[in-house]
């Protein structure tokens, strides 16, 4: 019987729902503490997972760290030595860079907002200015909604970058630029599934930023035709897996792709749609992991 | 899993009601201070302060 690991920062509600839905369904997940991870490199997958168990006895991990840096270089060492995962490296990779997100979005012709790369102040403020004001400028690799910036006028845009250049470190100095899009107080998490969408909520909040992790509130949202396609299109265009997919609405109606999350936080989010979020993720890495074998 | 116990908070002394169905490493907030915590062990319970968020952590 091949093992499943749950590899974990700590334990959240996500965490302690997954582990509920696999016992649910007779699988009884190790749980891998990312803090105790001591990998030799150049030893392959027999070697001993803190788990007590051979990292070649796991027949899927699913990577639910909360440090994405951790999360990706495990990911990267399990691909190496084709241990099933999900999500998987290349997945994660593209999700957790938006750089790379939104060209893995453009290269499938899929909406999202209006977006600009540059790497010195002067390119930046012409990439700002390339887009109109506002603008948002968001650091490349991140999450909850921390360090994005609404750049007003050119006086906030020298001013946010005169900072990022001088308070932050290499990360900073690569500026991801997006056209600031006028949505109407919420935007739209998706949950997709494999090729499913499984449920959506909206996500009110006064504040232009949106995120349920900024105090955000969440409310049921349709899965129309038009959603479940944009979604799932958006989702195999980074490789599939188990994705939340983050949506704005412009003033037309149209619906962009704003960013995709591969260790998807979702607490909030099935008590609104009613869908038991967990119980449908756990079926589809065991089915992945059926398959696999 | 555990029934009911309580442990005092790391931060500011409170008594803290652990949930019955708590789990080893799981966060927990101390609804005294507001202290994010951690279940570093559960037999007996212990508790420390969670690690601070870093500039990594998200989705």
């Amino acid at each position: 019987m091949m093992r499943v690991g749950l590899l974990v920062t700590h334990i959240r509600a996500e965490e302690k729902a997954l582990i509920a839905a696999f016992e649910a369904a007779g699988v009884q997940p190790d749980v891998i503490l990312d803090r105790d991870v001591n990998i030799d490199l150049n030893a392959g997958a027999g070697q001993i997972a803190p788990s007590g168990y051979a990292w070649s006895d796991y027949g899927l991990i699913v990577e639910r760290c909360v440090s994405t840096s951790r999360g990706l270089y495990l990911l990267a060492v399990f691909a190496t030595w084709g241990i099933p995962t999900v999500n998987d490296y290349q997945t994660a990779a593209v999700c957790a860079d938006k750089v790379r997100t939104t060209l893995a979005l453009a290269e499938q012709g899929i909406a999202q907002p209006q977006t600009r790369l540059a790497f010195t102040p002067d390119s930046a403020i012409e990439a700002i200015e390339a887009v109109g004001y506002p603008a948002v400028l968001k650091p490349a690799t991140g999450s909850w909604g921390r360090l994005l910036a609404r750049v007003n006028d050119r006086e906030s845009a020298e001013a946010i970058i005169e900072h990022r250049q001088t308070l932050g470190d290499y990360n900073h100095h690569t500026y991801y630029v997006q056209a600031y899009v006028a949505k109407p107080q919420r935007d739209i998490r998706a949950f997709v599934v494999g090729d499913q969408t499984v449920c959506a909520i909206y996500r009110h909040a006064e504040h232009w930023i949106t995120n349920t992790a900024r105090g955000g509130s969440a409310s049921n949202c349709a899965v129309t035709p038009e959603l479940d396609a944009i979604c799932r299109s958006a989702a195999r265009a980074v490789g599939g897996g188990v994705l939340a997919v983050d949506l704005l609405e412009t003033p037309a109606g149209d619906l962009l792709v704003n960013e995709i999350n591969h260790t998807m936080e979702f607490r909030n989010s099935s008590a609104p749609t009613g869908v038991d979020i967990a119980q449908v993720a756990v079926a589809y890495m065991l089915e992945q992991m059926r398959v696999i074998a | 899993m555990i029934t009911n116990q309580t442990a005092n908070c790391p931060e500011c002394d409170a008594t803290l009601n652990i949930p019955a169905d708590a789990m080893q490493n799981e966060l927990i907030a101390c609804a005294d201070c507001g202290a994010e915590l951690e279940i570093i062990s559960l037999d007996p319970i212990e508790l420390d302060l969670a690690p601070e968020v870093e500039e990594d952590w998200g989705e």
